[in-house]
């Protein structure tokens, strides 16, 4: 009623409604305002961004030229990319790394062989995967899977070899045969009872570390991790052996990577847990041994695995030509490792460790079950960092003469078959992609996750 | 049950295995038990097997002679009349001089590069972050392959040399520039020049305890431009001119005289610098976001204009949490000037733990030297952080 009143209502100029709001005018929005204020706002600016300008409008075409438009992606060899057979402006010879991109991932592995190295790359894939997906289910299981069984599998399957002998022959069924009464123990507790008492299996508790064995799911690990042992030492699937000399490529890249990533979370923990004791003799220890590794350059390192390792040993016994680097790197990248593990140590108040301690828990339960879950957790993108430069600096192996993936590529350019002007950029290119994926696929993850612990800080 | 005892209950004894104390010890005995039986495992195997290998053991080789070349050396050396002794600081020497120049370089590019990522032009910072991540995430070793065997290699030869202006030429075999051949009175010079720093250091105390006290301020910058350059400039003149060139020479097949440049030199220093400039550059947008908008707002209402701001209060406080990643870069480049040894710069580990130690085989004394080259080194420059670090902590109430 009264609406229509004042609708027909004459001379009412009120205006009832508000107006949309009126667009900002260009100069201030859209996109020649922010061209304005971000690309030419003053004289310096100006001069700055026409110089960029002409830097990318000039180099960029030129890439692209270079990569794409003419290069050759096909061909068996160097006559493919050769500019005046093929009678027209060559780029970079693509065709070259179709053709040894084999090469280039197994090294010299045998043909025949390669399926091993691809379970090991498929496995390892699922591990990553597990460990890195955030809702992944098991992810305890996911662990144990990545740094216990993928070791484990890798090292049966890419070596391969004959059957051990001797007192190892021996040893290797002892171990076996504890494993499975471990193993039937566990499922018959009756059993178990016969053999130490009812008294003692109802105070498993009170029981001394060394007797505390008896609870089914650590025996299930133990005998997994014993029969792990077992088959690596046994070898008992027979394969044939491929030597380390003939390992190579990517597989070697990702092998150094990944064992020192294995190793080096756990020693680092150690050291970092050593660093900040209160005992005198093991703090100094792991001071000088920290201290140590990361004041000299990673090659003076792999330069002392590969020459004074072999002397350290017994004759017999002198290491693997792999195994040294492998175990050069472990060792270097544990020392970076323990500073950023000690670094979350440090982090986490007092009070976490004296409420610890109040709950009557033990050094070993207080750092396992509330310090370390929460300095780890707080360093996760330090650690990220360490992998990163653990991964770069796997190419320093080729120092000690292993072809790892950056030496496979220098091989093949000195090659005569593909000897031409463009092979050696298309060669450093496809390495580059290669590392850069890598690494840079790291360092989003490591964004990500620090992103994600903000959200949980942020109240 | 029926008498209560009235003793207080005495703390149980806890038998010795439970006891933290000696727990301690016995686990720190163990520890350093296996330590000391690990060492001297390996110390008599090592005897062993030199005994075995016939390897001379000792550093008697310091005074043999080397019987090897160098190209780049800062001090005399040649195969016939050297000694392994004289082939280390060769070496050492060589090491020092990419590390110092490295050093300058990435400091200035990558200051340059970390304020252009904080830019408000986008097209500049941009670049600078395409710049960062392609070079923080390659490998150096990649990146001096780059250099060394796709740039530097493939410039024509001698014959065909590029001639930049100022009589350089560049081809295959380096950078070929004038060689400065000083005369006798050059120490003057150098005399004046180190007159002028040590007087322009204490100008500039004398002025800031003048200027704490009364509030008056002096030119700092240009009269120390005065003392450090032009001091030494006068004294150049007076003493007249002694310093000539010695300038190359395009010949049919080759070019002679002028200083050559190892394009060794020129890939290893290109890539420590680029490499280490991108890590630089994220230690200074760190620092400089750091420091909170507060503080130049502060500093605004205070009457401050935007130069005075970032002098006196923006980067004094960014200083404070760049310098510290800083110094820890410089040490990286100095370790990483070790990748010599991949493209033949006769650096330490180039010429000592690569030449010298195939020639004896004494792998043990030569890692040893060589680690502690590296080991002194960082622990001296960690012994000036501490110190540093110390001096410039926050102090709070």
């Amino acid at each position: 009623m009264t609406d229509a009143t004042t609708e027909n209502a004459p001379n009412f100029f009120v205006r009832r409604e508000t107006l949309p709001q009126e667009a900002a005018p260009l100069s201030v929005a859209g996109p020649i305002a922010w061209v304005r204020s971000n690309l030419f706002n003053g004289p310096l600016n100006t001069i700055l961004t026409l110089l960029c300008a002409y830097v990318v409008v000039t180099a960029l075409p030129e890439i692209l030229r270079f990569y794409f438009i003419d290069a050759v992606w096909t061909g068996t060899n160097r006559d493919a990319c050769l500019a005046d057979k093929i009678g027209r402006p060559v780029g970079a010879c693509w065709a070259y790394v179709a053709d040894r991109y084999q090469y280039f991932i197994y090294g010299s592995y045998p043909v025949s062989e390669r399926w091993r190295v691809n379970i090991v790359f498929a496995m390892f894939a699922i591990g990553v995967i597990w460990l890195l997906w955030n809702n992944a289910p098991l992810k305890k299981l996911g662990a144990f899977f990545f740094f216990v069984l993928l070791p484990i599998t890798a090292f049966i399957l890419l070596l391969g070899g004959p059957r051990a002998t001797g007192l190892l022959h021996f040893l290797v069924w002892i171990t076996l045969a504890l494993a499975v009464f471990y193993t039937v123990l566990s499922f018959v507790p009756s059993l178990a009872r016969f053999y130490t008492g009812p008294a003692l299996l109802a105070v498993e508790e009170a029981a001394p570390p060394w007797k505390r064995f008896y609870r089914p799911k650590r025996l299930i690990l133990m005998s997994l991790v014993a029969f792990g042992i077992i088959a690596m030492l046994e070898n008992s699937i027979g394969l044939p052996r491929v030597d380390t000399g003939l390992w190579g490529g990517m597989m070697v890249t990702f092998l150094v990577a990944a064992v020192g990533i294995v190793f080096s979370l756990p020693l680092g923990v150690l050291l970092a847990l050593g660093r900040r004791s209160k005992l005198p003799i093991i703090q100094l220890l792991s001071v000088i041994f920290i201290e140590f590794v990361r004041g000299v350059p990673l090659i003076t390192v792999l330069f002392m695995a590969n020459t004074m390792l072999p002397l350290f040993v017994p004759q017999e016994y002198s290491p693997d030509r792999l195994l040294r680097p492998l175990i050069g790197v472990a060792l270097f990248a544990a020392a970076y490792m323990a500073e950023v593990i000690r670094g979350g140590l440090q982090a986490i108040p007092k009070g976490q460790y004296e409420g610890a301690m109040s709950l009557g828990l033990g050094y070993w339960q207080m750092m396992r079950l509330i310090i370390l879950p929460q300095a780890l957790r707080i360093v996760i993108p330090g650690i990220v960092n360490t992998f990163i430069g653990l991964f770069k600096d796997t190419t320093l192996v080729t120092i000690v003469g292993i072809f790892d993936f950056l030496r496979t590529i220098e091989a093949t350019l000195v090659d005569p078959t593909w000897a031409t002007p463009t092979t050696r950029g298309t060669g450093y290119a496809f390495a580059a992609i290669f590392y850069f994926l890598c690494c840079w696929g790291m360092s989003r993850y490591s964004i990500s996750v620090e992103k994600r612990l903000a959200a949980g800080q942020r109240r | 049950m029926s008498t209560l005892s009235t003793e207080p209950a005495r703390p149980g004894k806890a038998s010795l295995f439970y006891d933290p104390k000696i727990r301690g010890y016995v686990y720190q005995l163990l520890l350093l038990a296996v330590v000391v039986f690990v060492i001297y495992e390996a110390a008599t195997n090592a005897i062993d097997n030199l005994r075995a290998q016939k390897i001379a053991s000792g550093f008697g080789f310091w005074n043999n002679a080397a019987g090897f070349d160098v190209n780049q050396k800062l001090i005399p050396f040649s195969a016939s009349g050297s000694t392994y002794g004289q082939a280390f600081w060769v070496g050492l020497l060589n090491t020092l001089l990419v590390s110092a120049i490295g050093i300058v370089l990435s400091t200035f590019l990558g200051f340059f590069i970390g304020v252009a990522r904080l830019s408000h032009n986008w097209i500049v910072s941009k670049i600078a972050m395409v710049y960062v991540e392609v070079v923080r995430n390659l490998p150096l070793l990649l990146q001096l392959f780059f250099w060394y065997n796709a740039v530097l290699k493939p410039l024509p030869d001698a014959r065909n040399s590029i001639q930049l202006p100022g009589n350089i030429f560049l081809n295959n075999r380096g950078l070929i520039t004038p060689n400065p051949i000083f005369g006798p009175g050059f120490s003057m010079v150098l005399l004046a020049l180190f007159i002028g720093i040590i007087a322009a250091v204490g100008f500039y105390l004398w002025s800031k305890r003048q200027q704490e006290a009364t509030g008056k301020q002096y030119p700092n910058g240009l009269i120390a431009t005065a003392l450090v350059i032009g001091l030494p400039l006068l004294v150049f003149v007076l003493v007249g001119r002694p310093l000539s060139f010695d300038l190359p020479q395009q010949g049919r097949f080759n070019l002679t005289g002028g200083l050559q440049i190892f394009p060794e030199f020129v890939a290893l220093l290109i890539g420590l610098t680029t490499y280490t400039a991108a890590f630089i550059a994220e230690v200074v947008r760190a620092g400089i976001l750091a420091v909170s908008r507060g503080q130049s707002e502060a500093a605004h209402a205070l009457g401050l204009r935007p130069g005075p701001t970032l002098k006196l209060v923006v980067i004094p406080q960014a200083m404070r949490v760049i310098i510290p990643p800083l110094t820890s870069n410089y040490l990286n480049l100095t370790k990483n000037s070790s990748l010599a040894v991949v493209i033949g710069y006769p650096d330490l580990v180039q010429v000592f733990m690569g030449t010298v130690l195939n020639q004896t085989g004494q792998a043990v004394e030569m890692v040893s030297i060589t680690m502690a080259v590296y080991l002194t080194i960082s622990l001296v420059t960690s012994f000036f952080m501490n110190i540093y670090n110390k001096r410039m902590a926050l102090v709070e109430r």
